[in-house]
């Protein structure tokens, strides 16, 4: 009984509605996306772009605008750059990733830095702060998300193919670059829209974490993937129930959790060899 | 079903891997249903040829044409088999998905796998003898069966054109059987075959056509008047050893000079 109580207390207050909306959303996502960061060795990717939107958001913040709006432009320049970057050929893919992302962290940083208030509202763009998800945020997140889901669904076996067999893409003339780039875009967009629940900093662990759980339990692509939107949606609603209850910031809850059930998973099966 | 005769034509192309030319002025033309043993020595050229008809290297010149159009106009034409896989082994993947992946391009990408893909597959697996490994993730699969799953592809591909780098190069005798039948079976069927090989007593023995290559032509046609001491010596340079008997030796391990 007292288990239900504490279930449903935070649901009395609408923010806490919205907040668990979201996350469960984002948790999904970054889970389904995560997939291919994972099996694809993207994870380092992964966290840069989550960096590398700092600049845009800190731009939208000063003025005032939206922050998503500042973070899809941001990420889309970013996820084409690194494309076109990792083509030329002079420097390693890993250098030129590096390089840019810390440069457009430290440009974000600077910018936010200039306002007073600034620790608190950086500690919530890189670490999220669930529980300023507003309507609007609420239908931006679900609205995006499925874009992102439909177009999974819809690519699903051309990402397999590019994923698993580069030659094959080419001897079926698959439009490998072309794949390549929308899966860039559809990362940065999962990105973005974890910016509320987990923030820059911790994005890049729901993109791995979930994803590399499910990798140690499924044999195949598609249920590798549910399981990881599954445990994705669980951690982030054990997370963000944590999160309410010890008064500690959302997106590490969240992550917390995730590596936890990881760790557990991980056990267990070495305990069965 | 076309009845066109599905010819490949290879017209003076030169194909370079950075700033060194690797094939040049290379021209050849096969017809529909023939078995060609590509041979040469090492670097002259036979994987970048074959990586050149699949459209996975360009060219710097000259053009390929597959029954009367250019490259990039058949989807499903032209099934390859490289000569080592570069795919990820510890992809969530069993056999029968990388099978079913050879018939993505029959109706478009997007298409679900429909009761027609899913019995090409199963025949192909049992083609190539693999039907008990369908459930299978190919992480657990030996080098051998490895290969098979990739025959079993390109069958299920049903492509008019196949092309095999190496394919009797370092596997079990069973996948080397399986090789020379699914060969056979291919022959019944008129689908072209253009197998590279190290082996010129295989080439000899097994294939009425051979085509003979170091960065050029050096020769094209039945093997009997193709592998002659005069082409090979042109072919393999200082990796030839003739012997006093007659017969030649060669020395598989490093470029001619």
């Amino acid at each position: 009984m007292v288990f239900l109580e504490l279930f449903l207390k935070p649901l009395n207050y609408a923010f806490m509605q919205r907040g668990i909306l979201a996350g469960t959303m984002v948790g999904i996502l970054c889970a389904v996306m995560g997939t291919y960061v994972v099996l694809r060795g993207m994870a380092f990717l992964g966290d840069a772009l989550a960096h590398a939107i700092m600049p845009g958001v800190a731009l939208a913040y000063l003025l005032g605008g939206n922050l998503l709006i500042g973070a899809l432009i941001a990420a889309a320049a970013i996820a084409l750059g690194i494309g076109y970057f990792s083509r030329q050929g002079t420097i390693k893919e890993d250098t030129a990733i590096g390089i840019l992302f810390a440069a457009a962290l430290s440009l974000g940083v600077a910018m936010i830095s200039s306002i007073r208030s600034y620790a608190v509202d950086l500690s919530h763009i890189m670490f999220g702060n669930v529980l300023g998800v507003s309507t609007a945020d609420l239908w931006l997140t679900f609205g995006l998300g499925f874009l992102v889901l439909l177009t999974v669904l819809l690519l699903y076996r051309p990402f397999m193919v590019i994923s698993f067999d580069p030659v094959l893409a080419a001897t079926l003339r698959m439009p490998a670059e072309l794949l390549r780039n929308i899966m860039l875009l559809l990362l940065a967009l999962t990105v973005v829209i974890s910016l509320q629940t987990v923030g820059v900093g911790l994005a890049a662990a729901m993109l791995v974490t979930p994803a590399a759980t499910a990798y140690l339990l499924s044999r195949r692509l598609a249920p590798m993937m549910f399981i990881s939107a599954a445990i994705g949606a669980i951690s982030s609603l054990v997370g963000l129930y944590l999160s309410y209850y010890l008064n500690i910031v959302s997106g590490s809850a969240i992550v917390l959790t995730a590596t936890a059930i990881f760790m557990l998973v991980f056990l267990v099966k070495r305990g069965k060899r | 079903m076309t009845h066109t005769p599905h010819r490949l034509e290879v017209e003076n192309i030169s194909v370079a891997y950075g700033d060194k030319t690797v094939l040049q002025n290379l021209s050849f033309q096969v017809p529909h249903g023939a078995r060609i043993a590509v041979v040469g020595p090492n670097g002259a050229g036979k994987s970048t040829l074959f990586k050149a008809l699949v459209g996975l290297l360009p060219l710097q010149s000259g053009q390929i044409v597959i029954h009367g159009k250019t490259l990039g106009h058949h989807k499903d034409c032209v099934a390859y088999i490289p000569q080592r896989e570069e795919v990820d082994w510890r992809f969530p993947v069993t056999v029968n998905d990388v099978v079913m992946m050879g018939r993505f391009n029959t109706r478009g990408w997007f298409a679900r796998p429909n009761r027609d893909d899913r019995e090409v597959v199963k025949r192909s697996l049992e083609e190539m003898k693999i039907s008990e490994l369908s459930y299978v993730s190919i992480s657990d699969l030996s080098g051998g069966q490895q290969q098979r799953v990739f025959l079993a592809r390109a069958i299920a591909q049903e492509p008019h054109i196949l092309l095999m780098d190496e394919p009797f190069n370092g596997v079990d005798v069973t996948t080397q059987e399986a090789t020379i039948n699914l060969l056979d079976h291919l022959r019944a069927r008129q689908v072209t075959a253009i197998i590279s090989t190290h082996d010129l007593n295989l080439a000899a023995t097994r294939f009425e056509t051979v085509l003979l290559i170091n960065k050029t032509l050096v020769a094209y046609g039945p093997a009997q008047e193709v592998l002659t001491q005069e082409n090979l010596l042109k072919a393999f340079g200082s990796s030839l050893l003739i012997m006093e008997n007659g017969s030649m030796l060669v020395d598989e391990c490093c470029e001619p000079e």
